[in-house]
């Protein structure tokens, strides 16, 4: 308080006036608020820099395993030795049978959500409550659901009525597409939906006022211009799918086969997986590190090809989005 | 889609004229013969005006029964004591009037007025808004529009609309002129084609795009988007059509040809529009109807409106007093 | 599409192919195509159901089983310390795996909380837009890399220099498995945390900044609490990934099933135990039973933490929606 704020007060003793603000020295506000930003930033800064801590590794010890002999030539020598083609293999069959599975039911659930459902009906709000939680569910919770329901459950009892050999009720390609499936069904639920949303309201006008029905307006207005968007949520939940190693391990993939696999009843081998079996089954760790760090890379490119490609079309998506607004 | 490839005119197909109102009302109204080109009589107008509960509404005369009778043959759709709420609030308090045939009636009043949710009401475009509830009548001829029993998708075929924003579909021009005629089922090119460049010639748009069928829709003006949507409208025929402020989104100049083209049209079509441009009404439209706070406040011969108006409010409204 | 030989409103004979669908036909598909959409709908439930039902039927007999009882039961799952599924007496007590897991746990939380929010603070209220394009694309990145991948980089290299820093314990531990644990859940906690800070409308902070706050000050005093209940969802919902996540914690904890407080001791998880052991178990045992058990404990946890989160993420929308 200084002089003449007291002069002040004496003479107005009704209302005594505040005195001018002494706030904090800005020297030592300022100097805070320098260290928060900093500090945030230095947390920011950190994750980049364990991500490239990672990828550098990565790239710096298996770069070299990856020719062209390796992506392309089956595990030899107990696997201290040779390729990781039925890997790569068993991947790309194992995501392309779980597009097909999953993807026109996301699409169609999406669409159901978004065109036709009321907002405030129970059906909406159990399926946007299961789809939500259903994202959720811990991956390995997903492996033993495709164990207990398709293969001991579904598979058993197609062999018992078909009166088959042990043909279903065992691991294979399609319990373990299934399962995956079913893991990435909120992505393409999510993604399908904001694409829907991105398209703006008088585009569905138009058509109905034209005489189209509302299927008609889907089908020929609708997702032509959500198809970026359903195409991200595809790519997104391919590039997830591939790099998923729990829900498989006991649905279908096989720790190594002499053999391509011929037949969704098949077992198969994977990327993923065999990243975890050679890194931690292997009879010789020294021998099998190339190959290791090879497959590593190989997985990452396949998963950050499919991420990137997914990003762009997202970012197109939701530019197109914000132009509208 | 190719639609640059335009397949010459000589192909054998015949495109049946589009017919005037009186073949489709065929076993369902008076033919419309009897109206052609006769102008309405003043005082068989002013029946069409609102009906009010109490009879009378700021002095305008209440339609005897008879009256009501003579504008109800003359309508094509007539709309008695239509109201509409989102939840709570009353956005239409009773609307009653009569669209004429073959003429552009105007819908005037400031914005918030209810005169675009009164226009939706005539397509049912408001069943898209969750939560509307409505009351009252509006008939097209003798198609009850509001029964649960009517057939959204075919009365929109019957009544085509026009918004407010051009808004053609992101396809070729050609892919967005036949768009209603594809959902109709119609498969066959040569038709396609005959009837897309009839539409376009009628939306005064086919000398500037016959030879870029192909392209994309968006890289028009945006007048030419508006007359393309206007062709699309077009396209399906309808009997009656809906605009939304058409213009409101062009310039001066697009908004001139639009215009030239709604009275080149109301020769063929019964066309309603709402606007909230004074001049625009006074322009194009033979009727116009004033709603304000979601009353019809006064509906007349739109020259009779615009000079001698009976309702203060109007005349208020028309010299720009508000809104 | 189906036609119709005789279309309704009399217009027939105005296309050449008459394409107009019966209005029965055309209702009815659209049902179906609904019913169908409606299927697919309800595969979320089903499968959530499902889910549940064949995860928790495969481990009740734990419960209510006689004879999976008196090998691995309820009782029994507490009262030993000690795991060791596979011996001459089989020993099912769950301290250790969830001891294990509690540690794993905290200590990728204690890494990912405060660099995810703060790095999420950074992004939203800090960072130039050129290094907001290089974090939110990394931290995507981060969230593409497989937890195999993860896992296999924290058994081989991190595991190796924590080892040669810290010279304590095993190789391989809950410290080990935390920090990559840690990397896995850092982008969910940005991503949500980021999302919610976004969403605080910027008059928020321009009323802040107003009275003379700087941008820090506005950001600590204002839109992290405006933002609390989303970056609370956001660490909760990272808190339930890093609780459910197996390979990474299969990989680099070492998996031996002891009781110690240390975080430099090896540690078997839930998620891990079950990914190890089911492999090699009998179908139908009390080892296969218990395992299921296990799963169904761990859907349980994750369930009422994801719960939560979703709640406390509708909280924060209704609560910036009314403001």
């Amino acid at each position: 308080m200084n002089n003449t704020a007291s002069l002040l007060v004496a003479r107005s003793p009704a209302t005594p006036p505040l005195g001018p603000l002494s706030a904090g020295s800005p020297e030592s506000t300022r100097r805070v608020g320098a260290g928060f930003t900093v500090l945030a930033g230095f947390a920011a800064f950190t994750i980049i820099a364990m991500l490239a801590v990672i990828l550098g590794n990565i790239v710096i010890y298996g770069w070299r395993s990856v020719t062209w002999d390796f992506v392309s030539t089956a595990p030899r020598e107990g696997m201290t030795k040779g390729g990781i083609f039925p890997a790569i293999f068993g991947t790309v069959s194992l995501v392309v049978l779980m597009v097909v599975a999953l993807v026109p039911f996301g699409v169609g659930a999406a669409i159901y959500l978004h065109e036709y459902a009321r907002q405030d009906s129970w059906l909406t709000r159990l399926v946007r409550f299961a789809t939500t939680n259903l994202a959720g569910v811990p991956s390995i919770v997903f492996g033993l659901f495709g164990l207990g329901f398709f293969i001991q459950f579904v598979g058993r009892n197609l062999d018992r009525g078909l009166g088959l050999d042990v043909t279903w009720g065992r691991p294979s390609l399609l319990w373990a597409a299934l399962t995956l499936a079913l893991l990435n069904l909120p992505v393409v639920i999510v993604t399908t939906e904001e694409a829907l949303r991105a398209v703006p309201r008088h585009m569905r006008e138009a058509s109905l006022a034209l005489g189209a029905t509302r299927w008609q307006t889907v089908r020929h207005v609708l997702l032509p211009q959500a198809l970026p968007g359903i195409l991200t949520g595809t790519i997104l939940s391919v590039a997830r799918g591939a790099g998923e190693v729990a829900p498989i391990m006991f649905t279908g993939a096989a720790y190594f086969l002499p053999y391509l696999p011929h037949s969704p009843s098949d077992q198969f081998m994977d990327l993923g997986y065999h990243v975890y079996v050679l890194a931690t089954q292997s009879p010789d760790v020294e021998a099998t590190r190339p190959l290791l760090y090879g497959t590593v890379v190989v997985l990452l490119l396949l998963t950050f090809l499919l991420n990137f490609a997914a990003v762009l079309l997202r970012a197109r998506l939701r530019m197109r989005l914000a132009g509208r607004n | 889609m190719p639609g640059n490839e335009v397949i010459p005119m000589e192909a054998p197909v015949v495109i049946p004229p589009i017919p005037e109102a009186e073949e489709r009302n065929g076993e369902l109204g008076p033919p419309d013969e009897a109206h052609r080109g006769k102008p309405f009589p003043r005082d068989e107008v002013r029946t069409a005006g609102p009906v009010a509960k109490g009879g009378i509404r700021n002095g305008v005369r209440p339609p005897t029964e008879e009256r009501l009778d003579d504008a109800a043959i003359e309508a094509i759709l007539r709309v008695r004591e239509f109201s509409l709420f989102y939840g709570q609030t009353q956005a239409l308090k009773k609307v009653s009037l009569d669209i004429h045939p073959r003429a552009v009636t105007a819908i005037i009043g400031p914005s918030g007025c209810g005169k675009s949710t009164l226009l939706r009401s005539f397509n049912r475009m408001n069943d898209l808004i969750p939560g509307i509830r409505t009351e009252g009548e509006i008939t097209l001829r003798d198609l009850n529009l509001r029964a649960a029993t009517t057939d959204v998708v075919d009365l929109r075929r019957r009544i085509g609309m026009v918004f407010q924003r051009p808004n053609p579909f992101p396809k070729s021009i050609f892919d967005n002129v036949v768009f209603g005629l594809r959902m109709l089922g119609l498969r066959n090119r040569a038709e396609l084609e005959a009837r897309a460049e009839e539409s376009l010639r009628r939306a005064a748009l086919w000398e500037e795009v016959k030879d870029s069928l192909g392209r994309s829709a968006l890289a028009l003006s945006g007048g030419q988007q508006q007359r393309l949507c206007i062709a699309r409208c077009l396209a399906v025929q309808p009997e009656i059509i809906l605009m939304d402020e058409p213009t409101s989104a062009l310039d001066p100049a697009a908004t001139a040809r639009i215009e030239e083209l709604l009275i080149r049209l109301k020769a063929n079509y019964t066309i309603v529009i709402v606007t909230h441009n004074m001049q625009q009404a006074a322009r194009v439209s033979s009727f116009s109807a004033f709603l304000l706070n979601g009353e019809l406040i006064e509906y007349d011969e739109t020259i009779r409106i615009f000079t001698n108006p009976r309702v203060q409010a109007t005349e208020d409204y028309i010299t720009g007093r508000f809104g | 599409m189906p036609t119709a030989s005789n279309d309704n409103h009399g217009r027939s004979g105005r296309f050449a192919s008459r394409p107009v669908p019966l209005r029965g036909s055309r209702e009815t598909r659209e049902r179906f195509i609904v019913l169908g959409l409606r299927l697919c709908a309800s595969l979320a439930v089903v499968g959530l159901g499902l889910i549940i039902v064949f995860v928790f039927r495969e481990g009740l007999p734990v419960l209510f089983d006689p004879a999976t009882r008196q090998e691995a039961s309820l009782h029994g799952f507490f009262s030993t310390p000690i795991w060791q599924p596979v011996s001459g007496v089989p020993k099912y007590g769950l301290l250790p795996l969830l001891l294990g897991t509690l540690k794993a746990t905290l200590v990728a939380m204690t890494l990912a909380t405060p660099l995810s929010v703060l790095a999420a603070v950074y992004t939203s209220e800090f960072a130039p837009p050129r290094a907001r394009e290089i974090i939110k694309p990394a931290v995507e990145l981060l969230a593409g890399v497989p937890s195999v991948v993860l896992g296999f980089f924290a058994l081989v290299v991190l595991a190796t220099w924590l080892h040669h820093a810290l010279h304590v314990g095993t190789r391989l531990n809950a410290l080990n498995a935390g920090v990559a644990l840690g990397l896995a859940v850092i982008p969910t906690v940005f991503s949500v945390a980021e999302d919610a800070l976004r969403a605080v409308p910027n008059s928020y902070r321009e009323a802040s900044l107003a009275l003379g706050a700087s941008r820090w000050q506005t950001a600590w005093n204002v839109t992290l609490p405006a933002a609390a209940a989303g970056v609370t969802a956001g660490i909760l919902l990272g808190l339930a990934r890093a609780v459910g996540e197996t390979m990474i914690v299969l990989m680099a904890s070492g998996n031996a099933a002891m009781v110690s407080g240390s975080v430099f001791d090896s540690v078997r998880t839930l998620s891990a135990t079950i990914a190890a052991e089911m492999g090699e178990v009998v179908v139908g045992s009390p080892h296969y039973a218990t395992l299921f058990f296990l799963g169904g404990m761990l859907f349980l946890i994750t369930f009422v933490i994801n719960t939560l989160a979703g709640l406390l993420v509708e909280r924060m929308r209704r609560k910036l929606g009314t403001a």
